[in-house]
């Protein structure tokens, strides 16, 4: 049996490996703390030489997700990283990604705001992942790892999606996620994907350079009549229908708890334990943590309402943001409250348990 | 004596009349017609058609590519 | 005296074979078309139709896409040579080019550009600039001269209130990367002879490897100027190539 790959790794270094391994084509960035080990990692690691991935420092976030949208026409794997200020410079990019229905993959590895803000972790950018963030009616594929492990996993799951349902996908992880060590197991070495490939796999769209074969593929989100154009819009809302299947969550003791905390990545490590200090108390809370928080996992949080969940809270490192998903899928059959942290400050276990007990228990 | 000639064909339907041929023509050969295309333009046509060299001036300068040259030599 | 016959054997000039037989949406007159055409003309004599991908851009031109028989991606305001940039460094082997007005390449295009043109990279830009923004309805561009009328300069470019113009190619040839720039026209048949040439040297750069080819076209923009198109092209010899001159302005062999 082959040895496992064992090895300990920072969060945004091992995008970088976990990157060059599944068969990425190209990377494209600009650096930003708390991500920039993202593109030295790879430029340290020189795939070029390798697997033939291109990496390449662009002069702008703006640029970069423009050779993303670029790399993405042309039926590339291609990603970028980046920080929530190079987020909402990339919103322009994304937004014609989206609406030309190109593949790629974004990791953004969030720090606190608004503007300049803190260069300290927060999950202040749920709302622009997972709401759109530019013009339009769109949606990202949104992933939040917690873990080192899960940020090298999500390279791949979010590279399926985003090719399954040529749409982007973006990896919402966060200064914790991004600068703490773990140890990871990586997977092994993928070839790169030939024209031919893609072709078979994802049909024949990119623009390539045209064979006398076939009609010309022209990569546009532009369609001037209106007519046309609400089809297009209303083909997008199907496919982000289509895509509710992909949920993917986790329960931490939900059976038979009567309060839930909701929380996802590095947030969802930390309500882990409060999870079991409430237990030690004997008090039944559970954890149910998005794994996608597009789309998201809104079933299993009305069954748990269903069920008679007595209170939910949202615990996250923002003024409230994903509480409004949360009360959207309990609708009204339970109180649903949010505790948060901001401007890189992060909660402690307790500090949760304290809000929960605060909110639902004492309250009375 | 052995004359080098020219004609054009020029696409009707798809001459917006701008007149950039006319002007660029070395023989003046060329002038905007009285009647107008289905969608109301003048067109680009042969006022003089002797005189038409094929050099392909207009069909060069043509924006919209409407215009075909042809030369022969006609003894 | 005889008439000539309408024959192949006497065919000396004919709509390229890469143009496709859609309508043009540009104005009567309008430098676009002659442009596309030579575009259209130098891909199929190198024979790059194949290999060859175009970047539209926003402006008149966005829909360059209808009329060139290959394939294209069409850009987000400006950000044409980003992407170009990309799709040249992932597919080596094939044609890269852009096709870019002043409004998109010179103003909100300035970065993407610069620095395309400052790494190096093997791609090819038309620049096509007639000092107006054409599909908007005729604003004030980065180029437009001083004095010159516009919807958002209507009594005259004051460099006091609206700035100076300036001159990008001049800019881009004191870079490295950028190894072919040259300012042409289409305003009279020798001047499209004379691009037509300039963009096939562009391409042919591209492909042997030898860094950015820009190729600026000094064109007209007969409606946003409010002239005839013949009075379009006479008003550019007289007001446009005085302060944007025709020629190379700069070859690395």
């Amino acid at each position: 049996m082959e040895e496992k790959e064992v090895r300990l790794m920072k969060g945004n270094e091992v995008i970088a490996y976990a990157a060059i391994r599944y068969g990425c084509d190209g990377y494209f960035g600009y650096p930003i703390t708390p991500q920039s080990e993202v593109m030295e990692t790879l430029m340290e690691l020189k795939p070029w030489e390798t697997t033939g991935m291109v990496v390449l420092q662009a002069e702008s976030e703006i640029s970069s997700i423009n050779m993303v949208y670029g790399g993405a026409a042309a039926g590339k794997r291609v990603m970028t990283s980046s920080s929530s200020p190079g987020i909402s410079l990339m919103s322009e990019g994304l937004s014609y990604i989206a609406g030309a229905e190109l593949p790629c993959l974004i990791i953004n590895c969030q720090r606190g705001g608004p503007g300049l803000g803190t260069i300290q972790p927060s999950q202040g950018d749920y709302f622009q992942a997972c709401k759109g963030g530019g013009h339009g009616d769109y949606h990202l594929i949104v992933l939040a790892p917690n873990s080192v492990q899960e940020m090298h996993d999500h390279v791949a799951v979010a590279f399926d999606l985003a090719f399954k349902y040529r749409n982007p996908a973006m990896i919402l992880a966060d200064g914790v996620i991004g600068q703490m060590m773990e140890k990871v197991v990586l997977s092994p070495q993928r070839p790169r994907l030939t024209d031919k490939e893609v072709r078979e796999r994802y049909g024949s769209w990119a623009a390539i350079g045209k064979p006398a074969s076939r009609e010309r593929n022209i990569v546009t989100s532009l369609e001037l009549q209106s007519e046309k154009m609400e089809i297009k819009n209303k083909d997008l809302q199907a496919k982000y229908k289509a895509m509710e299947q992909e949920v993917m969550y986790e329960e931490i003791e939900c059976d038979d708890a009567e309060y839930v905390i909701v929380a996802f990545g590095s947030s969802a490590r930390i309500c882990s334990a409060t999870v079991e200090m409430a237990r030690q108390e004997g008090l039944k809370v559970g954890l149910l943590r998005p794994i996608t928080l597009y789309p998201f996992p809104s079933k299993p949080l009305a069954a748990l309402a269903e069920r008679g969940v007595k209170g939910f809270l949202s615990a996250e490192l923002n003024a409230g943001q994903m509480v409004e998903d949360v009360r959207l899928a309990v609708n009204g059959k339970a109180p649903v409250e949010h505790y948060g942290r901001q401007g890189g400050m992060i909660f402690n276990p307790d500090e949760v348990l304290a809000a929960l007990k605060e909110k639902f228990i004492h309250k009375n | 004596m052995a004359k080098i000639k020219g004609t054009i064909v020029i696409d009707r339907e798809r001459c917006k009349g701008c007149g950039v041929c006319i002007a660029s023509c070395p023989c003046d050969v060329l002038s905007l017609s009285s009647e107008v295309n289905s969608k109301g333009y003048p067109v680009a046509q042969m006022a003089n058609p002797d005189a038409c060299i094929g050099c392909a001036s207009c069909a060069v300068i043509c924006p919209d590519s409407v215009i075909t040259v042809y030369r022969q030599k006609i003894n | 005296m005889a008439e000539v016959e309408i024959k192949k054997e006497n065919l000396v000039y004919a709509k390229p074979r890469l143009m496709l037989d859609n309508i043009i949406h540009y104005c009567p007159g309008c430098s676009h078309g002659t442009v596309h055409k030579l575009v259209a003309e130098v891909i199929d004599e190198l024979g790059l139709a194949e290999k060859a991908v175009g970047i539209s851009p926003v402006g008149c031109s966005v829909f360059a896409y209808n009329y060139i028989d290959i394939d294209w991606v069409e850009a987000a305001h400006g950000r044409a040579l980003a992407i170009a940039s990309a799709m040249k460094r992932l597919m080596p082997d094939k044609m890269i080019f852009t096709y870019q007005g002043d409004g998109d390449l010179s103003a909100i295009g300035t970065a993407e550009s610069i620095h395309a043109a400052a790494r190096g990279e093997n791609v090819v830009t038309i620049y096509i600039n007639n000092a107006i923004y054409g599909m908007t309805g005729g604003q004030m561009a980065p180029t437009t001269l001083l004095g010159m009328k516009t919807a958002t300069t209507p009594y005259g470019r004051d460099p006091r209130l609206n700035g100076y113009p300036y001159k990008i190619a001049e800019m881009m040839a004191h870079l490295d990367g950028a190894t072919y720039i040259t300012r042409q026209s289409v305003h009279t048949p020798a001047n499209v002879r004379k691009c037509k040439n300039a963009i096939k040297k562009a391409f042919q750069r591209s492909m042997e490897g030898k860094g950015f080819s820009f190729v600026e076209v000094v064109s007209t923009c007969n409606s946003g100027w409010k002239m005839t198109p013949v009075a379009a092209n006479k008003w550019l010899e007289e007001n446009m190539l005085p302060f944007y001159p025709l020629g190379d302005i700069k070859e690395v062999k």
